[in-house]
């Protein structure tokens, strides 16, 4: 097996603040293939936007990497100087945000600013450029994109909108594609058909895609592997099948059971995580041992005193002392 | 899990009185007070004014007010000089013979009297007028706050001097020193008022859609008492904010309308008045004069300047 | 795009109906204005005749239309103090506070833009944290205060500058400009200091904030993600969000500057109209101070609308009233 596109090995954030160090995503591995859809689920607050950001270097103060590393290509990329990072964010790994609406400078059009993205990354003429952000307009979906590229942001529809954000990441032929709840803050009838569009231009470009979500009916419809985050650090991870179907970690299993069945879910709606009783623990009082314990029905002495690690348990890797040991 | 309407108010802390201290002492304000050596300075300074100028009467060498007091022939005398009357003169005396240092003192005790007052005023029209328009509603709520809007966007200054000079106008002439204070403490208050009322309306018209206002509303309480038991607790932040930051304001404001001469009148002279009399002898060599009122003017605004903009920033951390 | 304009202009014409209405008031109901003008030895007989000959018998709304189309044309009756018009009173003082104001409002844009942007995107260097410390002390100090401490360092200190007036001036038909002498120009300089540098402050530190929460803003945040480089997104991306809220508020600051004026002439024995009014409020010259009123109302409404004309260059979303496309939010 070739290396792979990325790679996340004991990733570990902290957003000190004046009382303590609060730890977002606490000793976080996963890789990702190249071509390959990984899904990141969990509640917010779960450490999957923290988790995007940081692999952008797009992490905001005072929150910053204190510990593992970032690979692209078995290229180490956390540690890299600005400038050169800058070349491989938009140009390699392109991110697409929740909100379209304010993903947009308002004041420019949207053909140029997909012109601009594309010129600073590559040596093209103005012409070639607007040649070819009409054809990704197309390829979005966007109709009549001769006329539509001289729009203002403010002209589209939300829906439009993120079609116009996913052409502006695409505009560079990126590797990777970080998409954090990119359906999120639209409208129920447009977010399938923009998961759709997000899973057939990876198909058909072979990218790869990390897709944070907390709706399980997206990660079922597109994912090829998810992983499931609770209080920063990662319960389960493995291929989507396997994982919907049987999962192994007591999260994991809640939040499946609170998903109707599975050919809702598949329908692509309401698989909201909300059924687990109690809520996630505070950055500032995770408690010892499983951060999962106090929720866990099946909490053993051992859950409450040492933290398990992720292990190898059939397909997926998972961390729970109930299942690894 | 809790999905009952919530129909009281949020809960007051019903703790003993050290418990509550504690919890001041441990709050994000107080620490951040603590850790700001700007904020501290600034503080310790203008109380240090403060206590100072209201006890003028009683620490100052000489009473600045009481023409009998001073001797014309302890005119012009330079700081720490010794006068006709035994008074060790720390900032010299002025034209008239006035100790200076008395003079700053009881010039302060007016600046602040001015300021305190035209606040309060200008504090407790703007709270009114906005908890009025953002209960009222409708066309009583367009006029109070077209109003605001058109007064805000002409300085504070030019409203002060319009009404000040409407006010010697409707006054009689012979009274016109009398009532200089008071008609003073009138336009300074009637010129700050704009900002309370929209802040107060904003948080009122949040308030009033919540819940438990609703449902005072529908327990058949007057709008009066829910605006004072409910509202009211909620703005009282923002509007001492707005009201540090106006103390300075308005000290200032005093200041340039006695310096413009149409202040306080010239036998009970405030800060700005005194800088108006030592500007004249900026030429001719007796600079104390203007250089201590000036110092202490300085001073004064730019500590209570800090201490409302450290507020500012310590409770809208966003922009800091 | 034509009913925002219209919009503008309706709302410009009606504040200047609703400050002439209160100048209105202030001349016809503060003090007598027939006592005013008679003086104390009148008799009854030409008190009758002159309240008459002012038209103080007819209807109060009569009597304000009369106010309005004579203010129209610049005319406020005769200064109680003076004994002569208003109106030959504001134009000779005019040119003297328009060229203090300008020189100043120049000063203060410019310079304020680019302190501002500067404070902005070096945060945490030196010289932002100097240049915002000088400028609080802008901000806290009186005005009056500058101008003495800059005519004690140039005029009585360094004698550079001369400390008071305009200098020597040349006519230019009925306007006076400081500009083409080497005195008048140097008696420029301190005063447009004085009068500039509080609301140079001030515009700093408004565009210092806008830019601050721009840099926030989603987009900003996506074309980082994007690659653009930091110089692109602070010039391209962000100072132009940054000039929309900032226009406003720097074009309101800006006809204030013309009322800030009051100040820095009484500092520098200005002879412009600040000094007219200020000293029109001591004496209580309603007529001086109903025609200043309607001065600074003027001013002030035209600057609105000049930065109303600037919103729709800057921001797309103004000129265009298209219907959104496609479906979805």
């Amino acid at each position: 097996m070739t290396a792979p596109l990325l790679s996340v090995r004991n990733l570990r954030v902290e957003f000190p603040n004046r009382r303590a160090r609060l730890v977002a995503i606490d000793d976080v591995s996963f890789e990702i293939g190249r071509g390959e859809i990984l899904g990141l689920v969990g509640e917010s607050g779960a450490g999957k936007s923290v988790t995007g950001a940081a692999i952008m270097g797009l992490l905001e103060p005072p929150g910053h990497m204190t510990g593992g590393e970032i690979r692209l290509d078995g290229t180490r990329i956390d540690t890299m100087p600005i400038d050169q990072l800058r070349r491989i964010r938009g140009k390699r790994i392109g991110m697409v945000f929740q909100d379209p609406l304010t993903s947009l400078n308002p004041v420019y059009r949207i053909g140029a600013q997909i012109t601009e993205t594309m010129r600073v990354h590559a040596n093209i003429s103005e012409a070639d450029a607007r040649a070819r952000a009409i054809a990704l307009l197309a390829e979005v979906g966007i109709p009549a994109p001769e006329n539509r590229i001289d729009a203002y942001p403010h002209e589209l529809s939300g829906g439009m909108r993120q079609r116009v954000v996913l052409a502006l990441v695409l505009c560079t032929e990126p590797e990777l594609i970080i998409a954090d709840e990119p359906t999120t803050a639209l409208d129920v009838s447009v977010q399938a058909q923009i998961i759709a569009l997000i899973k057939a231009l990876a198909r058909n470009r072979g990218t790869s895609v990390m897709l944070i979500t907390h709706d399980m009916g997206v990660i079922a419809e597109v994912a090829d592997r998810v992983a499931v985050m609770y209080a920063g650090r990662i319960a389960e991870i493995g291929p989507v099948r396997d994982v919907l179907k049987a999962p192994q970690h007591p999260y994991a299993r809640g939040l499946m059971g609170a998903i109707p069945s599975l050919a809702k879910k598949a329908a692509g709606h309401d698989g909201r995580l909300t059924l687990i009783p109690g809520n996630m623990p505070r950055l500032s009082a995770i408690p010892e041992g499983c951060a999962f314990n106090p929720r866990c029905g099946e909490a053993i002495d051992r859950c409450r005193a040492e933290r398990p690690s992720l292990l190898p348990a059939a397909t997926s890797h998972v961390a729970c002392w109930r299942v690894t040991s | 899990m809790n999905d009952a309407p919530q129909i009281k108010p949020p809960p007051k802390a019903k703790s003993t009185l050290r418990s509550r201290l504690a919890a001041v002492w441990d709050s994000d304000l107080a620490w951040n007070f603590r850790h700001s050596p700007v904020a501290i300075a600034a503080a310790t300074t203008t109380l240090l004014i403060f206590i100072a100028a209201f006890l003028a009467p009683w620490i100052a060498p000489q009473n600045a007010f009481d023409p009998g007091a001073v001797r014309l022939d302890d005119g012009f005398l330079k700081p720490l000089e010794v006068g006709s009357t035994g008074i060790t003169h720390v900032f010299g005396t002025d034209s008239q013979g006035r100790d200076l240092l008395s003079a700053i003192l009881y010039g302060t005790r007016v600046s602040l009297i001015v300021g305190f007052a035209s606040v309060g005023f200008s504090m407790v029209l703007g709270v009114s007028l906005g908890l009025i328009a953002g209960f009222v509603g409708g066309r009583v709520d367009a006029l109070i706050m077209r109003v605001a809007d058109v007064q805000l966007s002409f300085p504070a200054i030019l409203i002060a001097l319009l009404v000040f000079g409407v006010g010697r106008g409707l006054i009689h002439p012979t009274q016109h020193e009398r009532m200089a204070v008071i008609v003073l403490i009138i336009a300074i208050g009637l010129s700050h008022w704009a900002q309370y009322a929209r802040t107060v309306r904003g948080a009122t018209l949040v308030e009033r859609n919540k819940e438990y206002v609703q449902a005072a509303r529908v327990m058949g309480r007057t709008s009066g008492a829910i605006m004072g038991s409910h509202v009211l607790p909620n703005v009282i932040g923002p509007v001492l904010v707005i009201a540090t930051i106006n103390l300075a304001l308005a000290v200032i404001e005093e200041a340039t309308l006695s310096f413009l001469g149409v202040g306080v009148p010239p036998t009970q002279p405030s800060l700005g008045t005194l800088i108006r009399v030592g500007q004249q002898f900026l030429f001719s060599g007796e600079r104390w004069i203007l250089f201590f009122p000036a110092a202490a003017l300085i001073i004064l605004a730019l500590a209570v300047n800090l201490l409302g903009d450290w507020l500012r920033d310590a409770l809208n951390p966003r922009l800091k | 795009m034509i009913a925002y304009i219209l919009k503008s202009v309706g709302q410009a014409i009606l504040v200047l109906v609703v400050v002439a209405a209160l100048a209105f008031s202030m001349f016809r109901f503060i003090g007598d204005p027939v006592a005013n003008m008679a003086g104390q030895e009148a008799s009854q007989q030409d008190r009758r005749e002159l309240a008459e000959r002012l038209g103080l018998n007819d209807p109060v709304p009569i009597q304000f239309a009369r106010f309005l189309a004579n203010a129209a044309f610049g005319e406020f009756g005769m200064s109680y103090r003076q004994g002569r018009k208003v109106s030959a009173l504001i134009a000779e003082r005019m040119p003297a506070t328009v060229e203090l104001a300008v020189l100043s409002a120049l000063l203060a844009t410019g310079f304020g833009t680019l302190l501002g942007v500067y404070t902005a995107i070096r945060r945490n260097s030196w010289g932002a944290h100097i240049v915002m410390g000088i400028s609080l002390i802008g901000v806290s100090l009186p005005t009056f205060l500058i101008g003495i401490g800059l005519i004690y360092l140039f005029a009585v200190e360094l004698k550079w500058l001369p400390s008071f007036g305009r200098g020597e001036t040349v006519k230019l038909g009925w306007w006076t400009t400081g500009l083409l002498t080497p005195s008048g120009r140097a008696s420029l300089i301190m005063p447009v200091l004085t009068l500039g540098f509080f609301q140079l402050t001030l515009i700093m530190r408004l565009v210092r904030a806008q830019m601050l929460e721009t840099l926030r803003t989603d987009y900003v945040k996506f074309a980082r993600a994007r690659g653009l480089p930091e110089s692109r997104i602070q010039f391209r991306h962000a100072l132009r969000n940054t000039l929309v809220p900032v226009v406003t508020i720097a074009g309101l600051q800006l006809g204030s500057v013309i009322a800030f004026a009051i100040i820095t002439e009484s500092v520098f024995q200005w002879p412009g109209l600040g000094a007219l009014f200020v000293q029109a409020v001591q004496f209580v010259d309603i007529p001086v101070m109903a025609a200043y009123l309607m001065f600074v109302a003027v001013v002030f409404v035209v600057v609105n609308l000049i930065v109303d004309l600037t919103y729709v260059l800057l921001d797309p979303r103004l000129k265009s009233s298209t219907a959104v496309v496609g479906g979805g939010k």
